[in-house]
């Protein structure tokens, strides 16, 4: 069969050629590289890549295909997907489909063959940018103007994009080799309490649900736009702040929501809901040059001194010059010295800038979600 | 945490000789260890008995003791030392083993000794299969189920348990030797019996089989404070039931998903903590089931292993060197990652390439043994070849191997009509019994249109491994319908053929195997290529997917767009290094290359290496400048000179592999240093250097060039019988052979090899009862100096590698020493020498005769620099750049006052049937050295050294032929003198008796039972002296010889080894030996703490 080419044009114009695999058609968004080795099935699903084309910088991927069980959301997210190999037939137990067929049936262009590693270290260098993958235009220089017209990140509201429309009862827990997902009851009992919780969905992956529900949660997920009053009619025990796309000026809404219950209820924070967080505390938050993406960042618990290995996803930090004196940084990125988690015990909140409910990556950090339930509970000072 | 201050002496324990299963990986991790507890300003206190190791270069540690590595000698070196704290995890089994010995004997507590890296107790859990099995069942963990018997019955009884197949494994045995597997009843039954039989104490442990389940590893990180990393995952593309060293295996882990490898890591983490290795490295192995995903641990290793070494040069984290750092106290998050400089080493890898490693086996040396792999490892080294695809890497590394293979060769199936049923059945069989060649095979069952369903199912091979070799085999279908239009237009319009030739370099193809399928020359296609564009690129290898800039040129090539080398303007050398270890050319070669690196160095060269080792110092990117991990090809060595442009390139210290490519990379205009090829061509082939010796007025033994068997048979007659045969061109005597008459010679000539014009065969004159003497000299092509000359224990016609020698010469004269100087300097002088020269002498009733001349490095260079206290390899290394032995203060030859003795080390327990039997084809895989100040003591410490137990007393058992009886008294009065009592067979016992040494008598194999061979496995005989009797007797001693083997008895098959080892008992009953490290021989001691 003959392969069809396609091109990737950054927005300074610089192309790169390959072969089109997945949807053939166009599309646009930030590029960004991530550096897991394993879970793309994870990110492709994950709704924070939301306006992003992302790239592996690890070169053979599809190898296991894709399963209905490695899913963050319901569909995949990601504008583009860019590969130096994107394998044909999967080979794993659990797989039903390809990574191509799959690509296919989402209308999600992808492009293999090309010189990530080349790729990635334009970014590296010369931070993130905009680009347009097209297997069906191959001029550059059009391209590279529509890259150019493409509205930035910063400032833009994409959670409203990828949030869910009305509140739901979360009730999946954590998975198990044999039996797959398992449901609320079988943790129910290992759980003296239960707390109620709200989880704002800016985008949130479902492992995070599963996990709130296997750590020993009552998990109502609502959306991105609830009002403080909406959420609090639910008379939690703690709300939690989801991950999500983007920056988190672009949804100020979010942060007047969280403004206005901070205090009145225990919150937890991941990712965007971290910055929000921040940004609801009167800090501040600035573009990183490419972000944080994969499943090996270190992060040093300041509290113990100890590190994880963590999964991360974001381009964006909180400053922590912007944060008051209330606010005591808990961990730090041990790469580049960024804020990776806080605590406001006079709030009753903390947060962190990873995902410690992995999926990809390393299970080193599930202990914040016994933190947070510990703490919901009075067994934990925060 | 910051470095612990209350240490001062630290002592590390290497891993001995070179064995199959233990090779110069562990030179790697300790020479890195030894450097980095130095750099914190720890006093360093090194045993290590393999005097080929850069880590006992008197350099890296402040106390370096080649001593045998026993608890008994290790302990005398501990009361002498005194150091605070030993480190056992990085010097392999050997290392671990020691330490739990001196733990037991109460060593470690008497003088105050810690164990860090891993406690004792760590260790135990580890090793000891039942303690280790509860710390798994307690994390809720599964490992295959077992158990220990002691009988048959026993085993029946245990058996429905495990189920069929299962392994059997006889307990107490060496490196897991002669592991089985049973599928039946009756295999099993079979097995046991013989289990039980090979197990010194009669113990067998019965294992589950898990067989054709998905084979994985990781390589995980621990400090003080808790923190764990895994720093690499692998998988193993030949799954459980090989040993993981005779294992395809590829970085990182391919058919998992992020869910699957979560469990094996957060098992990883939880095992780790279970096991209590406190700091340091670990191997943990893991066995997943293709269709359920069930996971059972196989094993873990407590300390640096070979893969450990793998990981480290697959992702450029230093895990040995990290691992030293972090047993003295630091924690990952304070150690600086060095490629990226600005981040720590507290983080997990990753790695944008695909790592593929092949071992290497050499089946070839011992043809009594079948191509089979199993449990039991038995490859003698491995490759390692990294590429952006796995197609690309495992073409790289199947062309790294120097098998003469340069991509998926066709098979010969030579026994098979051309019969396609017939062909099929031969392929399901090389499919279905792993083996060394399996990988070809399965070419070629793609190139016959096997699915990969069926090639699956036939050798459990993942799906995903399988599709891309299909993909490889159909892409040589494309290359072959492409060749006629490629030879037609190709020259003139190469432009047409970019995106072919793109494609197909960026898949892995080689430019040999391209020209092969193309039917074109190789030269030609390079030349298109180029013509058209297409040039390899340099990747770096950074730990983090270009996440952060690399500071450490460790490159890579691919066929990319972009190009990372970035050669600097410098003043540069590339080093050429050895290649995969294999039998003749091992780590010897790697420490001359490794010399040379620093040595060019310290001459203001900016170093260039380039090897495709994992094992190995040499590609360790701290050793060398900048690191190509690359085959040793032509091609991939030409891309690197034309990309670096080097002042020129060394051939000489890598052995045969670099040194084959000199006359080729010459032609291509690359300048090579030191002495030229022409001078190399002229020792290398025979008719010139015989004129050259005559020119000079020396001799060789009479010989001469078969074209033909009739020309063989006509020389042969000319210059007499016996004579030894072997191909022109050839390292470690490979398909050498000493034949007696002309029936043997025609054997040779139509088993082993053909005379033909094109690979004509050399007959010489073997000259019995001669000593051999190897010589290892310097020249800069002004002055000779003559480094060591070393006299062979066994008799010539043993192959130099294989023989133990003495430097300096135990029996020979001065005049005779005098002699063979003034020739290897004349010799020297005359190839116009620029660096390192090996000559080997035979010495028949005082006259001398020349054998052989290599002007490069020998594998005796390390042993003869460290017995005389200078750094011959790197003097070279300076005298090729252009430097004069004068300057450099080295003119005149050292005699030492000591006496080195070096034995060699022999793989025979892992390949059964083989015999032992000592020939002019070398066997061995590595060397220890003895120094002490007689050489009878020198000589037991080597034997102790090479593992054998020397007895004090007991009952000798003497065999020999009937012109070698006289010769056999000295030794036996000298070990009656000593209190041994002898037995012998009829005839010696007579011999022996009627010369007033009393002896018993016992039966020959052949005359009915109970045998000699009964005796040895009874534990009735400490020692046995058994010179072979031609063909016939031969197969009747090799009862003997095989049984000694297997229960580890000291035995001797050469009258002047049997000598050798009388004096050494004698030494060792007057004496008890002492221990001296190497700095206080050579008188270079500095004062140490204590």
């Amino acid at each position: 069969m003959p392969d069809r080419k396609a091109i990737l044009v950054l927005a300074d114009g610089t192309t790169y050629e390959g072969t089109s695999f997945g949807y053939a058609g166009e599309c646009s968004g930030e590029v960004v590289f991530n550096t897991g080795m394993t879970g793309y099935q994870e990110v492709l699903t994950d709704p924070s890549y939301r306006g992003q084309i992302v790239t592996m910088t690890y070169p053979e991927i599809g190898n296991t295909g894709i399963n209905p069980e490695d899913v963050e959301s319901n569909r995949p997210w990601v504008e583009g997907f860019i590969v130096r190999e994107a394998w044909g037939p999967p080979s794993n137990w659990r797989h039903v489909e390809s990574l191509d067929a799959y690509l296919r049936r989402y209308h999600v262009c992808g492009i293999a063959g090309l010189d990530t590693r080349a790729l990635t270290r334009r970014l590296r260098d010369g931070g993130s940018q905009m680009a347009v993958l097209s297997a069906t235009d191959l001029d550059p220089d059009r391209l590279a103007r529509k890259a150019r017209g493409l509205p930035s990140l910063v400032g833009r509201d994409l959670v409203k994009e990828v949030t869910s429309s009305h509140a739901v009862h979360w009730t999946t827990g954590d998975w198990d080799l044999e039996k797959g997902y398992l449901p609320a009851a079988a943790f129910r009992n290992k759980f003296g309490r239960v707390p109620r919780i709200v989880a704002i969905d800016f985008g949130i992956k479902q492992n995070i649900l599963r996990m709130m529900v296997s750590h020993g949660f009552d998990v109502t997920v609502v959306p991105a736009g609830a009002t403080a009053p909406e959420i609090m009619a639910h008379s939690p025990d703690g709300v939690f702040l989801s991950n999500g796309p983007g920056d988190p000026e672009g949804v100020p809404y979010a942060v007047a929501t969280v403004r206005e219950l901070l205090g009145k209820v225990p919150m937890f924070g991941i990712c965007l809901g971290h910055q929000i967080m921040g940004l609801a505390l009167g800090g501040k938050t600035f573009k990183l040059k490419f972000g944080h993406h994969g499943c090996n960042q270190p992060v040093k618990d300041l509290a113990t001194g100890k590190v994880e290995i963590t999964s991360q996803n974001h381009n964006f930090s909180v400053d922590p010059a912007s944060l008051g004196a209330a606010a005591r940084i808990t961990h730090l990125n041990l790469n580049d010295g960024t804020v990776e988690g806080l605590s406001i015990p006079s709030m009753r909140c903390f947060s962190v800038q990873y995902h410690p409910e992995a999926s990809p990556g390393p299970h080193d950090s599930r202990y914040l979600f016994t933190r947070f339930h510990r703490y919901l509970c009075g067994e934990e000072e925060l | 945490m910051p470095k612990r201050s209350d240490l001062k002496k630290i002592m590390l324990i290497g891993s001995g000789p070179i064995i199959i299963g233990q090779a110069c990986e562990f030179d790697y991790s300790g020479t890195q260890a030894c450097k980095a507890l130095r750099e914190e300003g720890y006093e360093v206190v090194l045993v290590n008995s393999n005097p080929a190791t850069i880590m006992t270069d008197t350099d890296f540690a402040d106390r370096t003791y080649i001593e045998p590595i026993t608890p008994e000698i290790v302990g005398k070196i501990i009361e002498r030392e005194r150091p605070d704290a030993l480190l056992p995890t990085i010097g392999g089994q050997t290392g671990l083993n020691i330490a739990i010995s001196l733990h037991e004997m109460g060593i470690l507590r008497k003088f105050g000794v810690e164990l860090i890296g891993a406690s004792f107790e760590a260790i135990m859990k580890a090793e000891d299969r039942n303690l280790f099995r509860k710390a798994m069942e307690k994390l809720g963990l599964t490992v295959p189920r077992s158990g220990y018997i002691r009988s048959l019955e026993e085993a029946i009884q245990v058996i429905p348990d495990i189920g069929y197949p299962a392994i059997i494994r006889p307990s107490f045995t060496l490196g897991g030797t002669g592991a089985g597997i049973a599928y039946n009843r009756e295999e099993f039954e079979e097995g046991i019996r013989w289990a039980l039989d090979a197990s010194p104490k009669r113990t067998v442990l019965i294992e589950q089989s898990v067989i054709g389940w998905k084979e994985f590893e990781l390589e995980v990180m621990r400090d003080l404070a808790d923190n764990v990393v895994i720093v690499c995952s692998i998988e193993n593309l030949d799954p459980m039931g090989v040993h993981t060293g005779d294992s395809i295996t590829v970085a990182p882990a391919q058919t998992l998903t992020d869910k699957e490898y979560q469990i094996m890591r957060n098992a990883a983490l939880r095992i780790i903590r279970e096991i209590g290795v406190d700091t340091g490295g670990s191997n943990i192995q893991f066995a997943v089931h293709p269709e359920t995903g069930e996971m059972v641990i196989i094993e873990m290793n407590p300390r640096v292993s070979r893969s450990s070494a793998l990981a480290s040069k697959a992702t450029g984290f230093p895990i040995a060197k990290i691992a030293a750092k972090l047993a003295v106290g630091y924690t990952l998050d304070e150690i600086r990652n060095d490629i990226t400089r600005e981040t720590p080493a507290s983080f997990e890898p990753t790695i944008d390439y695909v790592v593929t490693k092949i071992p290497r086996f050499t089946f070839e040396k011992f043809p009594q043994t079948e191509d089979l792999l199993g449990t039991q490892m038995k490859s003698v080294g491995e490759v390692m070849a990294i590429g952006r695809t796995f197609k690309e890497s495992l073409q790289k590394a199947i062309r790294s191997l120097e098998n003469g293979v340069y991509g998926f060769e066709e098979m010969i199936l030579p026994s098979v009509p051309p019969n396609p049923a017939a062909r099929r059945k031969t392929i399901t069989g090389k499919l279905r019994k792993p083996n060394s060649m399996r990988l070809f095979y399965i070419g070629e069952a793609f190139r016959d249109g096997w699915t990969v369903e069926e090639i699956r199912e036939a050798t459990g091979i993942d799906p995903w491994f399988l599709e891309n070799i299909r993909q490889i085999i159909a892409m040589e279908g494309e290359i072959r319908s492409s060749a006629e239009a490629f030879r037609k237009d190709a020259a003139s319009d190469p432009a047409a053929f970019e995106p072919f030739l793109h494609r197909m370099k960026g898949n892995g193809f080689s430019d040999r195997r391209l020209a092969k399928l193309l039917g074109v020359a190789e030269d030609d296609v390079r030349r298109i290529r180029y013509a058209a564009g297409v040039r390899a690129v340099y990747k770096r290898v950074d730990t983090c997917g270009a996440e952060f800039e690399a500071h450490t040129p460790y490159l890579y090539s691919t066929y990319e767009r972009e190009n990372e080398a970035e050669p600097t303007g410098r003043k540069k050398v590339v080093i050429l290094g050895g290649g995969p270890n294999r039998i003749g050319q091992g780590i010897e070669f790697d420490y001359c290359c490794v010399h040379g690196v620093f040595a060019l160095r310290e001459e203001g060269f900016e170093t260039i290496m380039v090897n495709c080792n994992p094992e190995t110092v040499s590609t360790d990117y701290d050793s060398s400048d900048r690191l190509y991990f690359e085959p040793l090809t032509k091609e991939d060595v030409l891309a690197i000179i034309e990309e670096e442009k080097p002042v020129g390139v060394i051939v000489q210290f890598g052995g045969q592999t670099p040194l084959k490519l000199a006359v080729p990379l010459e032609a291509e205009g690359v300048r090579i240093l030191g002495t030229s090829p022409e001078s190399i061509d002229r020792a290398e082939d025979r008719e010139r250097f015989a004129e050259m010796l005559n020119l000079l007025g020396l001799s060789q033994p009479p010989n001469g060039i078969a074209r033909s068997t009739p020309d063989a048979v006509a020389i042969a007659a000319r210059i007499g019988y016996p004579v030894l045969l072997r191909p022109s061109y050839v390292l470690g005597g490979r398909a050498m052979e000493i034949v007696h008459d002309e029936e043997g010679l025609r054997r040779y000539l139509t088993e082993a090899v053909s005379a033909s014009e094109a690979k004509p065969v050399l007959v010489d004159r073997f000259l019995e009862d001669a000593i051999e003497i190897d010589v290892d000299a310097i020249s800069d092509g002004e002055t000779v100096v003559v480094g060591g000359i070393m006299e062979h224990i066994e008799e010539a016609g043993v192959h130099s590698g294989d023989s133990a020698c003495s430097l300096p010469p135990h029996s020979i004269s001065g005049e005779t020493i005098a002699e063979i100087t003034r020739q290897t300097k004349a010799l020297a002088s005359e190839l116009s020498v620029i660096g390192l020269m090996n000559v080997q002498f035979a010495i028949q009733r005082g006259r001398i005769f020349i054998l052989e001349v290599n002007p490069r490095a020998s594998r005796t260079i390390p042993f003869v620099s460290k017995a005389i206290g200078v750094p011959l390899a790197k003097l070279a290394a300076k005298v090729m750049a252009g430097r004069k032995l004068v300057d450099l203060g080295f003119t005149s030859e050292i005699v030492p006052n000591h006496v080195c003795v070096k034995e060699a080390v022999f793989p025979f327990i892992k390949f059964p049937d083989v015999d032992t039997l000592l020939g002019p084809e070398m066997k061995s895989t590595g060397e220890v050295m003895g120094i002490d100040s007689t050489f009878g003591t020198a000589f037991a410490k080597a034997q102790i050294a090479a593992g054998m137990v020397l007895p004090r007393s007991g009952k000798v058992f003497v065999s020999v032929r009937d012109e070698d009886k006289e010769g056999v008294l000295p030794a036996a009065e000298v070990l009656k003198r000593c209190g041994f009592s002898f037995v012998a067979t009829l005839g010696t016992a007579a011999f022996l008796t009627a010369h007033g040494l009393p002896c018993d008598t016992v039966r020959k194999v052949n005359e009915g039972r109970p045998h000699v061979a009964d005796l040895i496995r009874n534990g009735e005989i400490a020692l046995v002296i058994n010179t072979p009797l031609g063909a016939q007797s031969k197969a009747d001693s090799y009862y003997i010889r095989r049984a000694s083997l297997v229960y580890n008895i000291p035995y001797f098959t050469t009258l002047a080894a049997a000598r050798a080892v009388s004096l050494a008992i004698s030494a060792l009953i007057a004496d008890d030996l002492s221990v001296r490290s190497l700095q206080e021989y050579h008188g270079t001691a500095r004062p140490t703490g204590r």
